[in-house]
């Protein structure tokens, strides 16, 4: 296996006398297709919520490429190509797609503080912006309000987003949460498809697509990593079936 | 391979014609010259208007752009106007520099309030700005030596604007001034919000939590679009001080960031052209009712606050908009 | 020297237990639905009003125009609540700033057309004029009567939130709103409950203060600043908060006034932006 493009070290957080992250040490290596898994509260939001630094860990480091960022904004980390996605939608309601995605390509290029400078002149920014549109299939949505599209198509923008600032690393929370199961498979074709430079961690609570897109998966139990391995290994692991199919007796 | 390039075409031409001129700005532009050959009798007041639109702009752009609610603005339109009153009344009455440092002094006002306004939300934010505002005017009422307190800061003699032009009594050129100075703060704040800043601010509006995570510093955007608004208000404050050769305390007033507010809404927020609309609809009814008891004008304006909002929520430029793609959509 | 600032200290104490009966509903609905009610003085005015109407036209007597205050405040606040704020939960601060400013305007306007611009009197009971002296000190018997009330009013209501049913549910939904609504509490009805409370205190704060500080159609308006600093700086939703944060500023008002009168207010605002500077969320609270 290559050089891993993600580390984290040790990683703990409570909440109170709740344990959300308990000693969690992961390595993604450049371009993995990862899933992370586990029952509700397991404490998969909270790791990427403390990967990418909208929560600070109590204890534990965080390297991307080698560089200690445990203490780095989120903001960023994201320029340093470390980003992600919500579960919720989380977007720009009275924004087009073009301007919502032009807007991530201008911070990445730091040209977002020019305010001298006129948004129809930056040419090449919106052409990468209407081809990272196109490649998600919203280019005939390109122009309308994000308030007023189908939901599944605001689920590609957040993607959608999150590819404009070119991430090395793409952490995405639950994809294709609320999207009927034809168009979750789509949306997961689009997601295998990225560049094999990307590497990818996913949370999905659909066996199916987990074992059809991640190429290794790691589960959680309430807020520790309690296997990490290929598909076929986790599929055959007792403890995993127990925690998915008998009294797993976590909340 | 035409009709896909002409796909892709089609972003850049809506990008294109967000920022272009349309005819309707170009006949309002011309229509406020109007004043000079049919009201020559409300100069005075046209001048004030204009004056008063520019503060809405600057007040549109943190508020109606990047979605920083203020009550207390009139700080830097009230510091703008003492750093222009006393300029002059310390010996130096050109006109435009006396304008640049008052946008200069009203900017670094804003330049330190911004760290302030930057850390907080919802609430606090609120009281920030109004407690900013109330702090500014209890200091100019304590410092009568500097401000001359509630008697106003008086001995104002503001010279000819490039040695010649000179304020006559029916106000000319004060509206001449006024209108100008509107016209290029128009024209900086139209490139600002038409700007990949502007966006960013827009971005903010949106959705705070989302900047963050597609790499963006927001907190220095809005650090940034505050001190523009500070200066921008601060040199309408000025052009009021050069004027009316006068500044009064009320200059600093709360009722001054309310009443900006109340524009605002009026015409609608975030369009610059909602914040004109508003102030000249304010004040001309302000006028025109000036002979009813203050507290009756201000049942009306509670009346209309509580109406827009239930009813016009994008104000009465963003309700004749949608008006108008309704229309537009059927025909 | 030492005697007047004792004095100070009391007096300022007893203005800030009128704040705290003023302000402490507006701290437990913003807190609870996050709605920024700014008509939440013009709730203390009606109740000043109904008592002046309540003691001058009705003769009751002022202890008994006091829960006449309260009750009305809470009704009136009621209809508001569930026939307009309610629509504007979801606004966006904005709108609910204005829309309960312009509330605030067309309530100045209605009280001067009612009563006019004058200051309202009302003639005290006997027993509660004068002062009494205490350890050499001349202390008011209406203040002493009104820091009364506010401690009766803060034991009620911290019993009120540890101890009943009601209570309990309030603290839930303050605590975490959706959680409150997953357990099937109904919010609307906690909130429609609370808010009436909230606007009754209101009401209350207004009448005891037509005594201090005078009643005219900018009450509403005038006071809403002072009530907007306690519950800022206290921190939403916390009682204990807003009792520290309403005794802080009556005493620092009421000292500042005494004793630095040039710059006394500009004290209060300074301290106000100092404290929201270094904790955002008021000394007290939470998120």
């Amino acid at each position: 296996m290559s050089e891993a493009v993600l580390r984290t070290q040790a990683l703990r957080k409570n909440f109170g006398s709740l344990e959300v992250a308990r000693d969690i040490s992961l390595a993604l290596p450049r371009g993995c297709r990862h899933a992370l898994i586990g029952p509700n509260g397991a404490g998969k939001t909270t790791l990427i919520n403390l990967i990418t630094g909208q929560i600070k860990p109590d204890a534990g480091t965080i390297t991307l490429e080698g560089e200690d960022i445990t203490a780095a904004p989120a903001a960023a980390r994201v320029r340093k190509g470390l980003t992600r996605t919500f579960q919720i939608n989380t977007l720009f309601p009275d924004l087009t797609p073009l301007e919502a995605v032009t807007l991530a390509i201008c911070e990445r290029e730091r040209v977002a503080a020019q305010f001298w400078r006129g948004l129809a002149s930056q040419g090449a920014i919106v052409d990468e912006s209407i081809a990272i549109l196109e490649r998600l299939g919203l280019g005939n949505a390109a122009t309308r309000a994000t308030r007023t599209l189908p939901y599944g198509q605001q689920r590609l923008l957040e993607i959608a987003l999150a590819l404009a600032t070119r991430p090395k690393v793409l952490l995405l929370d639950e994809p294709a949460a609320g999207v009927p199961k034809d168009e979750s498979a789509m949306l997961f074709d689009v997601i295998a498809s990225l560049p094999d430079d990307i590497s990818v961690l996913f949370i999905e609570h659909d066996m199916d697509i987990v074992f059809r897109f991640a190429t290794q998966i790691i589960v959680m139990v309430s807020g520790g990593v309690l296997l990490e391995a290929d598909p076929q290994t986790v599929r055959d692991d007792p403890r995993v079936r127990e925690v998915y199919l008998g009294s797993s007796g976590h909340g | 391979m035409t009709s896909l390039d002409s796909a892709n075409q089609k972003p850049h031409a809506w990008l294109a014609r967000q920022s272009r001129w349309s005819p309707l700005e170009i006949a309002f532009w011309l229509a406020t010259l109007l004043p000079f050959y049919f009201f020559p009798t409300y100069l005075t007041l046209a001048s004030q208007i204009a004056i008063t639109a520019l503060f809405a702009i600057s007040v549109d752009l943190i508020l109606g752009y990047a979605g920083i609610v203020t009550l207390g603005h009139a700080m830097f339109f009230g510091l703008g106007a003492y750093a222009a009153g006393l300029l002059s009344v310390y010996g130096w009455g050109e006109p435009i520099s006396g304008l640049l440092f008052a946008a200069a002094i009203a900017g670094l006002a804003g330049w330190l309030a911004s760290f302030v306004i930057v850390r907080v939300q919802h609430l606090a934010l609120i009281m920030i700005t109004l407690g900013l505002g109330f702090l500014t005017y209890e200091l100019a009422n304590a410092m009568t030596w500097l401000t001359g307190g509630t008697d106003g800061l008086r001995g104002i003699r503001t010279w000819p604007i490039f040695n010649y032009f000179r304020f006559d009594l029916w106000g000319y050129t004060a509206y001449s001034y006024s209108l100008a100075a509107l016209f290029l703060g128009f024209l900086l704040s139209r490139r600002i919000v038409n700007s990949s800043f502007g966006l960013a601010l827009r971005g903010v509006r949106e959705n705070v939590r989302r900047m963050p995570a597609i790499g963006s510093d927001y907190r220095r955007h809005l650090q940034k679009i505050y001190v523009i608004s500070a200066a921008i208000a601060g040199t309408a404050g000025g052009l009021l001080a050069q004027t009316t050769n006068v500044v009064a305390l009320d200059a600093l007033g709360f009722q001054r960031s309310a009443d900006v507010v109340v524009m605002l809404i009026l015409g609608g927020t975030g369009r610059l052209y909602g914040a004109i609309v508003g102030a000249v609809i304010f004040l001309v009814a302000r006028d025109q009712l000036a002979g009813i008891n203050p507290q009756y004008w201000y049942f009306w304006i509670g009346l209309l606050l509580m109406f827009v909002v239930l009813v016009m929520p994008k104000g009465i430029l963003g309700g004749l908009a949608s008006l108008a793609a309704r229309w537009r959509g059927r025909g | 020297m030492i005697g007047q600032i004792a004095i100070v200290l009391f007096d300022g104490f007893a203005f800030g237990m009128l704040l705290f009966v003023l302000s402490v509903g507006l701290s437990v609905t913003l807190g609870l639905m996050n709605f920024i009610n700014l008509a939440h003085g013009a709730f203390g005015m009606l109740g000043g009003y109904v008592t002046v109407l309540a003691m001058r036209q009705l003769g009751l007597p002022f202890l008994l125009a006091l829960p006449a205050a309260f009750l009305t405040a809470a009704l009136v606040s009621v209809v508001f609540e569930r026939t307009l704020f309610r629509r504007l939960y979801k606004a966006g601060e904005l709108n609910q700033v204005l829309f309960t400013i312009g509330v605030v305007f067309v309530a100045a306007a209605v009280a001067t057309y009612a009563f006019g611009t004058v200051q309202q009197v009302i003639i005290l009971p006997s027993w509660l004029r004068g002062s009494v002296e205490v350890f050499g000190l001349r202390l008011g018997v209406y203040r002493i009567f009104l820091i009364a009330i506010a401690l009766a009013v803060t034991a009620l209501l911290v019993f009120g939130l540890e101890r009943t049913r009601l209570g309990a549910q309030i603290r839930a939904a303050v605590d975490n709103q959706r959680m409150a609504q997953g357990l099937g509490l109904d919010v609307e009805r906690i909130f429609a409950i609370t808010f009436a409370l909230g606007s009754g205190l209101a009401g209350l704060g207004g009448a005891l203060a037509i005594e201090i500080v005078g009643l005219d159609p900018s009450f509403g308006f005038h006071y809403l600043v002072y009530v907007l600093i306690v519950v800022a700086v206290g921190g939403l939703g916390s009682i204990t908060g807003s009792f520290v944060g309403a005794a802080l500023l009556g005493i620092g008002d009421v000292a500042g006034k005494y004793f630095v009168p040039e710059i006394g207010s500009f004290l209060i605002y300074l301290l106000l932006v100092a404290i929201l500077f270094v904790r955002p969320l008021g000394l007290f609270g939470k998120r």
